[in-house]
């Protein structure tokens, strides 16, 4: 493991300083703050800036945050806009795949439901919006985990020696092995979608695609859940069409969250 | 053959739409447009009817071309619109003589108020099932012959032909010069026992019958189209609300749909006899397909629902986007006490008082943002039960499921509390496009693309169906505080403030 690089924790001493200070700061405050060199404390600001992170006001001199850094805070979405946005798509989906439809936000090492579409046919079934899911068995989870670094299972954060991660597992085909699931999501960030096959429910597949807002920031995956006889097929590989059907929608929804909420 | 689809248009208030539908009832196509809104003095909204219909050929057109389908590949077309809006053109050109008065317009007040004389605005109601309002066609038609110079006696010569937007689409379309019985019910001037122009209330109105399309069941091909389409049967027209109710399949009596959008309407299918409301309800068409005995309903729209929302965002700012009022409101368990009734311009049905105005109640100090949202979203629900109560009274049948369709029908939580509080099944269909859908199955009845309504029947799937989890006791309590709040928002203008 490389050691810590002195000029990044500089840089977020200063982004955290101008955070702080609402009137922008001048670069001898700067300075005099963090007790840096002037010069050292100017190279950084100009790199800063150059990223957008940082501005500097023409007039006085002073320094605030940039643009770029207030775009990084608002990266959350309300998973009940992400709803409203997705409606229309999300029912198209249901009703080309024939089956159940959900998306899914990452929420404390888990996927929160925030949108379930029944399967067209005339079943009971109930709503399962608010629920939570593993991350590590489901096609929404590792599809969230693939495309967002800052979404990982519980059990890599609790464990603070070197030994192998252990998943909890579901079914005798849960990737219990952090290293395995590390495989699988490089496939997934390869190919842009993700599955599993009774991983979290014996004889179920599920199919996922990510969601991403205008920045190109995963916000959420959605996708299809089925009976393992319909969504995989004989080469034990997923369904290729819903899989199509899947991106078709996540992509649909992603262009929907370009535009400007009404 | 070559894969066949239905063309449904929808010419809305705002915009004009066509959707391709499948056998199975699936959107495969989708293109729109806006049109203006003209608004030559307050109060007063026009639309240009060139304009409109210049954006209909261009979104059928376009629909088509998305999807690289062919204009053979259309087995029917059909029609669903902005309803009461109103136009007159003349014959033999085809030229508008006015711009079209659009249905929120209010410059018939006046005259609706003069109309009613001493016998009130209920004055032709036993009649057409309306009261004398600002919205309906009659009026409208009426003010263009007082109004405009020549065009009373150009009516008189038979010059001139009135159209709601249906029949101005379908005579633009084929050359015939009709209308089905849900767009004529929403005149004034339809009897609803004889399902024809009632000859009193066009003697009362003033209103030269020469004007006046031919009625029409609401799927029957009224003509074949020429242009772009040309060869296609023209086989549906029905009013928004009641291609809604088609669409959401209510086709037995009882069945109920709520739309739920900046305002809100109701309407129940029930029967085939029309229901006179004692109980503040509108009695209107619900559809008739071809030959089949006509399907009344009762119809109770509220002005604020969705709308409140939008106030809590653009005039309190408390939220940022409409959806945003769900998170707010389940940041609480409950309205912490308070109640909104957002009677923004009076009360409508059942109560119909103009003298309300809107409250917030029950405020005390512990109540917060989050309760102020619960309170958003109950009003929404609290205005459906009183307009559902008032339908259950007069069809003295209980509601067992409302269909929702609309934008509001994302918010979950409200979906919940619709449940709740209406102690009914609340359940949204997978096709939200209700309205043009509607359009496309009675067109597709018409041409025989789908055999029976059974078919559509089937093709009807649930997207998601919420159940009451509310104690008996609370919903009882809450209704009864819901009840206390608009009380006070009665009598609330003293004078006529105009």
């Amino acid at each position: 493991m490389p050691g810590r690089i002195q000029s990044i924790e500089r840089a977020a001493a200063i982004l955290r300083l101008l955070a702080s200070g609402a009137r922008g700061l001048s670069l001898a405050e700067i300075s005099r703050s963090l007790e840096l060199p002037k010069g050292t404390a100017l190279g950084i600001l100009r790199t800063l800036q150059h990223v957008g992170f940082v501005e500097q006001d023409p007039e006085s001199g002073r320094y605030r945050l940039g643009g770029g850094m207030l775009s990084l805070g608002t990266r959350y979405l309300d998973g009940n806009e992400l709803r409203t946005r997705a409606l229309n798509w999300a029912d198209t989906l249901a009703s080309r795949s024939g089956e159940s439809v959900r998306i899914g936000t990452p929420h404390k090492h888990q996927v929160l439901v925030v949108h379930h579409v029944f399967r067209p046919d005339s079943t009971r079934q109930t709503l399962d919006v608010g629920a939570l899911l593993p991350l590590h068995a489901t096609a929404l989870g590792k599809v969230l985990m693939a495309f967002d670094p800052l979404v990982v299972p519980e059990e890599v954060t609790s464990v603070e020696t070197d030994a192998p991660v252990r998943l909890t597992t579901f079914t005798r085909h849960t990737v219990a092995s952090m290293a395995t699931l590390e495989g699988r999501l490089d496939e997934i960030r390869e190919q842009g979608w993700g599955w599993e096959a009774e991983e979290l429910v014996d004889g179920e597949v599920s199919i996922a695609a990510p969601i991403r807002d205008r920045r190109g920031v995963t916000v959420g995956a959605i996708g299809v859940r089925g009976a393992v006889e319909r969504l995989r097929d004989d080469s034990g590989r997923p369904d290729m069409e819903q899989v199509s059907y899947v991106r078709d929608a996540a992509r649909a929804i992603s262009r929907e969250l370009g535009v400007t909420p009404y | 053959m070559s894969q066949q689809y239905v063309a449904a248009i929808d010419q809305g208030t705002t915009s004009s739409r066509c959707i391709l539908f499948d056998r199975d009832g699936r959107i495969v196509s989708v293109d729109q447009r806006e049109h203006r809104q003209i608004f030559p003095k307050p109060g007063w909204v026009e639309h240009d009817a060139l304009e409109i219909w210049t954006n209909v050929e261009a979104v059928v057109q376009k629909s088509l071309q998305k999807s690289d389908i062919t204009p053979d590949q259309i087995a029917a077309i059909g029609i669903t619109n902005q309803r009461e809006t109103t136009l007159l053109w003349d014959k033999k050109t085809g030229e508008p003589v006015h711009n079209a008065i659009v249905w929120q317009d209010t410059r018939t007040d006046a005259l609706v108020h003069a109309l009613g004389a001493e016998k009130g605005q209920d004055r032709f109601r036993s009649k057409c099932g309306l009261p004398l309002a600002t919205y309906f066609s009659g009026p409208k038609i009426r003010w263009l012959l007082d109004n405009v110079d020549g065009l009373r006696e150009r009516a008189e010569r038979g010059e001139l032909l009135f159209g709601t937007m249906d029949t101005w689409l379908i005579w633009k379309m084929t050359g015939r010069h009709v209308t089905d019985v849900t767009n004529a019910s929403r005149t004034m001037l339809m009897n609803l026992q004889t399902l024809d122009w009632d000859e009193e209330i066009l003697e009362a109105m003033g209103i030269p019958e020469s004007l006046l399309p031919e009625i029409r069941s609401s799927s029957e091909v009224y003509g074949v189209s020429k242009g772009y389409l040309a060869g296609t049967p023209v086989a549906s027209s029905l009013g928004d609300q009641h291609a809604a109710l088609f669409g959401q399949t209510c086709f037995d009596p009882g069945d109920v749909k709520g739309t739920y959008g900046t305002g809100s309407f109701l309407v129940m299918n029930t029967g085939t006899e029309p229901i006179t409301s004692q109980n503040g309800l509108l009695t209107t068409l619900g559809y008739k397909i071809g030959d089949a005995p006509a399907v009344y309903a009762l119809e109770g729209s509220i002005a604020v629902t969705g709308a409140l929302v939008q106030w809590l965002r653009d005039n309190l700012g408390i939220i940022s986007t409409a959806p945003e009022i769900e998170t707010l409101a389940r940041t609480e368990d409950d309205n912490g006490g308070c109640y909104i009734v957002p009677a923004f311009s009076g009360l409508f049905a059942p109560h119909w008082r103009s003298d309300a105005r809107g409250v917030i109640a029950g405020l005390t100090g512990y109540v917060n943002k989050g309760h102020i949202a619960r309170a958003v979203l109950e009003a929404s629900a609290w205005q459906t039960r009183e307009v559902v109560d008032a339908m259950n009274a007069d069809s003295k049948i209980d509601l067992t499921t409302l269909k929702v369709d609309g934008g509001m029908t994302a918010d979950n939580l409200l979906m919940q509390i619709l449940s709740d509080v209406l102690d009914a099944e609340v359940v949204r269909p997978m096709v939200a496009e209700t309205t043009c859908l509607g359009a496309a199955y009675a067109a597709g009845l018409a041409v025989g693309y789908w055999p029976d309504i059974e078919t559509l029947r089937a093709n009807w799937h649930k997207a998601a169906e919420w159940n009451p989890k509310m104690e008996p006791e609370v919903r009882e309590r809450e209704y009864h505080n819901w009840n206390k709040a608009v009380q006070r928002t009665l009598g609330w203008v003293e004078h006529d403030e105009k």
